[in-house]
């Protein structure tokens, strides 16, 4: 009954139709390139100093001491073909050398503003040397993006990677060079021990962390502080007291963003980093003892009293298990008071900033996660870190570069950005909150990177699996401590083993 | 037409071409041959291969990504996931298409109903997942589902007073949105009941100091007020100066077995008398639940409880009506296609026959369309076994992990944290397998149809 015509065209448009709406989903390319566009010959004195002498040499000089230190002109005794110290070892200071001609390709995550400013330090080396900059954004699957480039033969010249624990894995596979000691001696001058360790591979150092983030930041509202009539927590009983005083005057106060299973394995970090100190901490980031060790159930107990307090719990279990990152923070710094208090890094400024009308410093601050039995102030936090996958002169140079503060001045200047150098002038910071923030993750007597990082991936950066998931679940079911250690454990040794 | 004619003269002619002819197709065909190589056949066979190797990439281990793939619990969901959403998705699509073809014919402006409903598929999946990430939000002063859904329920569900707050002092224990007092207060006695957990805002304008409440002797008085004045927290239990009296609370004077012997509301000043009751007695105090009730803030549309005891979550169940809102469309664009390719003349015998309305749909125009109709479920369900962005964008965190799908779960294991992409092959190997049954079978009836 159906005209046979009728009916095959009809098939044939059926057969299209799905076919081209498919194809035209799925695509996410979030890639980016951009070049250093400055002449070579246009080597003008950058902001913070630094400047060409006529041999072409440029010498950044860093004196380390004091208030720390800034770029500053130095006689330039370099030989032209050196990349070496000029002799002022302790101190840090480096002769850069003339690269005209030559082109360094860096692969890094950032985009958008943070990639402007990094193009602007990128840009500074350019003016120090003459070198061209290439550099192109990984995103978020920076990973990816540099194993497809390894395995195509076209490394990156310096990488930045945002996990140690990728580090280590490109060092086990030999992609990454080793630094020399001129980059070696730099790093020892301007960074704390703990920071030589998190480059470094069986003691072969091969990394320079160019930028941190102190993860120890507790976020609040002083307006609602004050409301309740509450003082900034020193401790972790006086954290409870102040949320519980501030929930009697009717605001649920803590956020938590539980849909990102990274912002509650931070929250575990910094209880147990202060319960159980900074050893053991070491020992659970490598697996030498196992999750169901009483010291995980001891911290467990401690996060309990927040997460399983419907009091203090803003919106309660399900809402804080829906929420993403950004959720929590917005729901803080909102006008309608659902929440008084939000934990994250130091990145939550730049939540603040672009995601509501607060201004940090003023009706948005942060204290100090609060100590715990009386531990000593400790800074849990991440980075990014500098690897060499090409040994040539120039990425030499750039890994030299990015050792100094006055490479991180550049972008500190610029705001968004905290640096692990010591001797960074704090005062070139953009604002008071980023100060702090910056001088307690460099004065922190114990600084311990992000746990989860350190982990296998599969155990410590998975959506749903591993730590993320676990301690999901632990926000979801307060009660089953025991349960989820177990799973840990589990999970942790298919990962090791893996 | 046109794409249909070259393999029919190469079938015709194909026995009595001679070698230069042959040679001459082969050419033609070298072109196809290559791109369906490189983009089709070597992909599939490079995947089968990885799935045999370790993370690296570097070590054979046969077939231990497949024990792997099943051992854990989230492929088990994800696969329980897609046997959801191949048995209700392409049937819920295809019943609701046909039902608006079936009706859009009926109307004037049938068109213009048509590109309405056919709109969202013009939409990238990705913005429609964010589209309903925001419909789905459980704040009702964001989420359009609960917005609606509150403003429904508004019209009957009011909430009390003072919604959240509770005592100050724990000799008022919780019962259900209730206080009742732990310990029973004698006749004549005073009982102050603070109250906290409650904005200064949220106080009503006309509440006025807090007053000590004054004793009788047949009576319990008492006063309820916000514990917590403005600023600092002053004494609990006791009122300090610049409190406020809660006025409208009601309480209740409850005898040994429970019972109600006496009910009073506070005044402005929070001071409430429960008289007339037995001074000889002690009664235990409660607050009614009606002063605390919430009102009811909508469902958690992306929440991970179950809809039946063998699951799927609710989050599924969500995620398909939005694929739904996207997909009716086309369904009903190709059923209404089918749909006037029905000849008139059956329907119209039926009617003149006496058959309803209903009858001729069912019985008439349902059998007519069963080759439309199945076509319009096939290629859904191919589409459905490999359902991504939806679940990728709408759930978030834990719930995410609830409606994990195997595409997903390829993607998440792949380029997530791990970046194992042995297992993700094993994975993308899995979903070649149970999309294949599906294609061989609409391959078949396609050629059938042919001939």
């Amino acid at each position: 009954m159906i005209h046979h015509h009728t009916r095959r065209r009809l098939v044939g448009t059926l057969a299209v139709i799905p076919l081209a709406v498919l194809a035209a989903c799925g695509s996410d390319s979030n890639s980016a390139s951009s070049s250093a566009t400055v002449a070579p010959a246009a080597s003008t004195p950058i902001a913070s100093g630094g400047t060409t002498n006529s041999t072409g040499d440029t010498t950044i000089a860093s004196t380390g001491s004091g208030t720390g230190s800034t770029m500053a002109t130095a006689s330039s005794t370099a030989t032209s073909a050196g990349t070496a110290g000029t002799g002022t070892s302790s101190s840090g200071s480096i002769a850069l050398p003339d690269l005209s001609g030559q082109t360094v390709n860096v692969l890094a995550k950032w985009s958008g503003q943070e990639q402007a400013s990094f193009q602007k330090v990128l840009d500074a080396f350019h003016d120090l040397t003459g070198a061209t900059v290439n550099y192109t954004s990984g995103g978020d699957n920076i990973a990816t993006v540099l194993g497809t480039a390894i395995s195509g033969g076209s490394p990156p010249d310096v990488a930045i990677l945002p996990q140690p624990g990728l580090l280590v894995d490109l060092a086990g596979q030999a992609s990454l060079k080793p630094v020399d000691d001129t980059v070696g001696a730099l790093v020892d001058a301007n960074y704390a021990p703990v920071w030589r360790d998190l480059g470094s591979v069986d003691g072969t150092l091969y990394g320079v962390w160019f930028k941190a983030a102190n993860k120890s930041t507790v976020w609040y509202r002083p307006d609602l502080f004050d409301q309740a009539g509450v003082k900034v927590p020193q401790d972790w009983e006086a954290f409870l007291a102040a949320a519980q005083q501030i929930s009697d005057s009717g605001i649920t106060p803590i956020a938590v963003g539980g849909a990102d299973g990274w912002t509650l394995t931070d929250w575990f970090e910094n209880v147990y980093l202060r319960t159980a100190g900074a050893d053991m901490y070491d020992k659970l980031a490598t697996h030498q003892i196992p999750w169901t060790d009483p010291s995980v159930i001891t911290a467990m107990d401690r996060l309990v009293q927040v997460w399983g307090n419907t009091q203090l719990l803003s919106g309660g279990t399900a809402v804080a298990s829906q929420a993403n990152f950004t959720d929590s923070v917005t729901r803080t710094f909102s006008h309608d008071d659902q929440a008084a208090i939000v934990y994250e890094g130091d990145f939550v400024e730049g939540v603040i900033t672009g995601n509501t009308d607060f201004t940090p410093g003023d009706n948005a601050d942060f204290f100090a996660f609060p100590s715990i039995d009386g531990s000593d102030p400790a800074v849990m936090g991440g980075g990014d870190v500098a690897v060499m996958l090409k040994d040539d002169p120039a990425a030499i140079a750039l890994m030299q570069y990015l050792a100094t503060p006055g490479s991180a001045e550049i972008w500190a200047a610029d705001g968004g950005f905290t640096s692990p150098n010591k001797n960074v002038d704090t005062s070139i910071y953009s604002d008071d909150v980023v100060r702090r923030s910056a001088e307690q993750l460099v004065d922190a007597s114990t600084f311990r990177f992000d746990m989860s990082d350190l982990q296998p991936a599969a155990f410590g950066a998975t959506e749903g699996q591993g730590m993320w998931g676990l301690f999901q679940q632990l926000l979801a079911h307060p009660d089953q401590e025991q349960q989820i250690a177990a799973d840990l454990e589990a999970a942790a040794k298919q990962a090791y083993a893996g | 037409m046109t794409a249909e004619t070259p393999p029919d003269s190469v079938r015709s002619t194909g026995a009595r071409v001679g070698r230069r002819q042959l040679a001459f197709g082969i050419v033609l065909l070298t072109p196809a041959l290559v791109l369906l190589g490189a983009l089709v056949a070597y992909p599939v066979f490079f995947t089968i291969g990885r799935s045999l190797f370790d993370r690296s990439g570097n070590h054979y281990i046969g077939l231990d990504n497949y024990r792997t793939m099943l051992d854990r619990s989230s492929t088990r969901t994800a696969i329980g996931n897609n046997i959801v959403w191949v048995v209700v998705a392409p049937a819920l699509v295809t019943a609701v298409g046909l039902v608006l073809a079936v009706l859009i014919e009926k109307i004037r402006f049938g068109t213009a109903f048509k590109v309405m409903i056919f709109m969202p598929l013009a939409i990238s999946f990705l913005a429609a997942g964010v589209i309903f990430r925001f419909v789905y939000e459980q704040n009702p002063n964001r989420g359009l589902a609960n917005a609606v859904a509150t403003a429904i329920s508004g019209l009957w569900d009011h909430s009390g007073e003072y919604p959240g707050a509770r005592p100050s002092s724990d000799q008022l224990q919780a019962s259900g949105s209730a206080f009742v007092g732990t310990k029973a207060v004698p006749t004549g006695m005073t009982a102050l009941i603070g109250m906290v957990g409650l904005r200064p805002a949220a106080v009503p304008s006309r509440a006025t100091a807090a007053a000590q409440p004054a004793a009788a002797g047949d009576a319990i008085a008492g006063t309820v007020w916000l514990d917590v004045g403005s600023g600092a927290g002053g004494t609990r239990g006791a009122i300090d100066d610049g409190e406020r009296g809660l006025p409208g609370v009601e309480v209740q004077a409850l005898d040994g077995s429970g019972h109600v012997q006496a009910t009073a509301t506070s005044a402005n000043d929070g001071r409430f008398v429960l008289d007339h009751l037995d001074p000889a007695s002690s009664y235990r105090l409660r607050l009614t639940a009606s002063n605390f009730d919430k009102k009811w803030a909508g469902w958690l549309w992306l929440g991970e409880t179950e809809v039946t005891p063998i699951g799927p979550a609710v989050v599924t169940i969500s995620v398909i009506i939005a694929y739904l809102w996207i997909w009716a469309g086309f369904a009903m664009v190709v059923i209404a296609a089918g749909l006037a390719a029905i000849p008139r003349e059956v329907q119209e015998a039926a009617r003149v026959d006496g058959g309803t309305e209903l009858q001729v749909f069912a019985k008439v125009t349902v059998p007519l369309l069963w080759p439309v109709l199945l076509v319009v479920v096939t290629t859904l369900v191919i589409n459905v076994l490999k359902i991504f962005d939806l679940v990728l964008v709408i759930p978030q965190g834990s719930a995410q992990d609830r409606a994990d799908v195997i595409a997903l779960e390829l993607w998440r294991v792949s380029f997530g944290g791990a970046r194992d992409q042995g297992l993700g092959s094993a994975l993308g190997v899995l979903l070649f397998v149970l999309v294949v049954p599906f294609m061989v079978w609409n391959i078949r009836r396609f050629r059938i149809e042919q001939r």
